[in-house]
């Protein structure tokens, strides 16, 4: 097929997979607004007040960068899990598998879709903080941008990877539980590693996720726990790993050909 | 040109259980196919080989020349597929649905804008066009599956059990509709249980039961074959009472006071049961076939089938 056919196909994924998002905004937009108005309120204002400063920034503002990351996180990975699994259970998949669409556009399919929404979410709750932070100052712009694309990348493809194996929808939360929730809560996004005591600041070194909130703090605040380098080094890394998973699964049929 | 080759097709599914045994199969181009078989036979494994949703285990397949296993893109474009089950999405519209397909298939917005509209209209669902899918009956849906199937303009449609749960009426016209766009030159392969359908619509047919195929031979000279046939005979006599005939060198059964029903043997022909009941002043108000004659050829070369399986295996 040539590049003018997978364009095609490419941009129709895409189109349906914003289309179904912005059709259930309710359920897909709002309710990021409305955790991070609570994290704001209850983490900013009330507790934060009696933390004063950490990093050099008011609280406040130090916690900005890591409640945007994780609404990116969260909402990248459940858009593509929820919807790819929910295109197997209802068989619509068919739909894509008896075309002639690449596995690399399927999964480019997707992951804008989780990209997009995990934008749109990102741009909510940085307008959100505004009315609890008074001065948010963006302080490199490229890694910012650079940060958010590469991390929905990931957390498309991984919900993706889930979405691939799951077999019921249950299958399709336990890994935001059990595995995404915990990862972000201790990947930096209320504190910094530094305050963390000996083995623990090493272990949480451990979190990918410190990596990406900390490399997104960086081109907001200008300030991180670790190395730009090294956290986009690991982001890149692990998008690697985790398309090359995703391609080979669908390759090879893995939960959608008999 | 042969629109479908298939060659020692085979699948075993994991757990072992061998859905196709090494099939063989040719469709030419413009043909309408049927593929009959009783539930579990292999039918829908082999469309879903051909359209690739299945993996095969072993053998070749290929469409109008291009093979499944090194020319899968060219292979896919060929093929429409009208699958048994409704896999749309039910949220989506009816436009979204058949737009969106052929999207998938390289064909462009606005082209399958303009497409949808033109398949939509003929398939009565351009008033639909607006209304998510879960709100179209049994038959509409039906309908968008065949639409949507036919977006990118294949050459060759593949129709499992495309009337199933479809009223009499609606049947009829998706027939009429399927034997125009055959004339148009689509080839086309329809898996389905009425067989009348088939007897109607196919001009070859092939009969695949516990994963091979019994019989592969056009509808006419399958029906040739067919040696006894039952007629149902509704009688009637003047003076009013029951009715039981004696027809001599014929098997007849009473099923009510005034309806018999009679073996045919094909060297016998009809005309001896209406002259003996002349003779007893006995008028024949009505007259049918008792089954479809595909069907008592169906059943027959089913049995016969696996009569012969089991005396191998004995």
């Amino acid at each position: 097929m040539t590049s003018s056919y997978n364009f095609t196909a490419l941009k129709t994924i895409w189109i349906k997979e914003c289309t179904r998002f912005l059709r259930i905004w309710i359920q897909t937009l709002v309710p990021p607004a409305i955790t991070m108005t609570l994290y704001f309120v209850i983490f900013g204002s009330i507790v934060g007040e009696r933390i004063g400063d950490m990093s050099g920034r008011p609280y406040m503002e130090f916690i900005v960068p890591g409640l945007i990351m994780m609404s990116v996180i969260t909402n990248s990975y459940s858009n593509v899990a929820s919807s790819f699994f929910s295109a197997k259970f209802q068989h619509n998949i068919e739909e894509m598998l008896v075309a002639p669409v690449s596995t690399p556009v399927i999964i480019a399919g997707y992951v804008g879709g989780g990209l997009v929404r995990a934008l749109i979410v990102a741009v909510i709750v940085t307008l959100v903080s505004f009315t609890f932070v008074e001065n948010v100052s963006i302080n490199h712009a490229g890694i910012l941008v650079l940060t958010v694309v590469l991390t929905s990348t990931l957390f498309s493809l991984a919900g993706l990877i889930n979405a691939i194996y799951a077999k019921t929808f249950d299958d399709i939360s336990i890994v935001p539980t059990f595995i995404l929730t915990p990862l972000t809560y201790l990947g930096g996004v209320f504190f910094s590693v530094s305050l963390l005591p000996g083995i623990w600041e090493t272990v949480a070194r451990a979190n990918p996720v410190l990596y990406m909130v900390n490399a997104f703090r960086y081109g907001f605040l200008g300030v991180s726990d670790v190395a730009i380098s090294s956290a986009l080094t690991v982001i890149i890394a692990f998008n690697l790993v985790f398309f090359i998973t995703a391609y080979t699964l669908l390759q090879r049929g893995v939960g959608i050909r008999s | 040109m042969k629109a479908l080759s298939i060659d020692n097709l085979r699948k075993t599914y994991k757990g072992g259980f061998e859905a196709l045994k090494g099939i063989d199969l040719d469709v030419e181009e413009g043909d309408f196919f049927a593929l009959l078989g009783p539930n579990g036979a292999g039918k829908s494994t082999t469309i879903g080989i051909i359209s690739s949703l299945v993996n095969k285990t072993e053998g070749r397949v290929s469409v109008f020349g291009y093979d499944l296993d090194t020319q899968l893109v060219e292979l896919k474009r060929q093929i429409g597929l009208v699958p048994q089950e409704f896999n749309f999405n039910q949220f989506e519209t009816v436009r979204q649905i058949v737009v969106n397909q052929a999207g998938y298939y390289g064909v462009p917005r606005q082209v399958a804008r303009e497409r949808s509209e033109h398949y939509l209209k003929q398939l009565g669902l351009w008033d639909k066009r607006d209304n998510p899918a879960r709100m179209l009956s049994g038959g509409m849906k039906r309908r968008l599956m065949i639409a949507r199937a036919l977006l990118h303009e294949p050459r060759l449609l593949i129709l499992d059990e495309p009337t199933a749960g479809v009223d009499i009426e609606l049947r009829r016209s998706m027939w009429d509709y399927l034997e125009e766009i055959n004339k148009q030159g689509i080839t086309i392969i329809l898996t389905t249980h009425y067989l009348e359908e088939a007897e109607t619509l196919c001009r070859n047919i092939a009969i695949i039961d516990q994963g091979t195929i019994v019989e592969n031979t056009s509808i006419k000279r399958l029906l040739t074959t067919l040696n006894r046939e039952t007629f149902v005979l509704d009688l009637s006599r003047d003076d009013e009472q029951p009715i039981e005939p004696s027809i001599d060198g014929f098997t007849v059964r009473q099923m009510d006071d005034h309806t018999i029903e009679v073996d045919v043997e094909k060297s016998q022909g009809l005309n001896k049961v209406f002259d003996q009941l002349s003779a007893q002043n006995i008028k024949v108000l009505s007259m049918r076939n008792k089954a479809n004659r595909l069907e008592e050829l169906f059943v027959d070369l089913v049995e016969r089938g696996r009569s012969a399986k089991a005396a191998a295996g004995a």
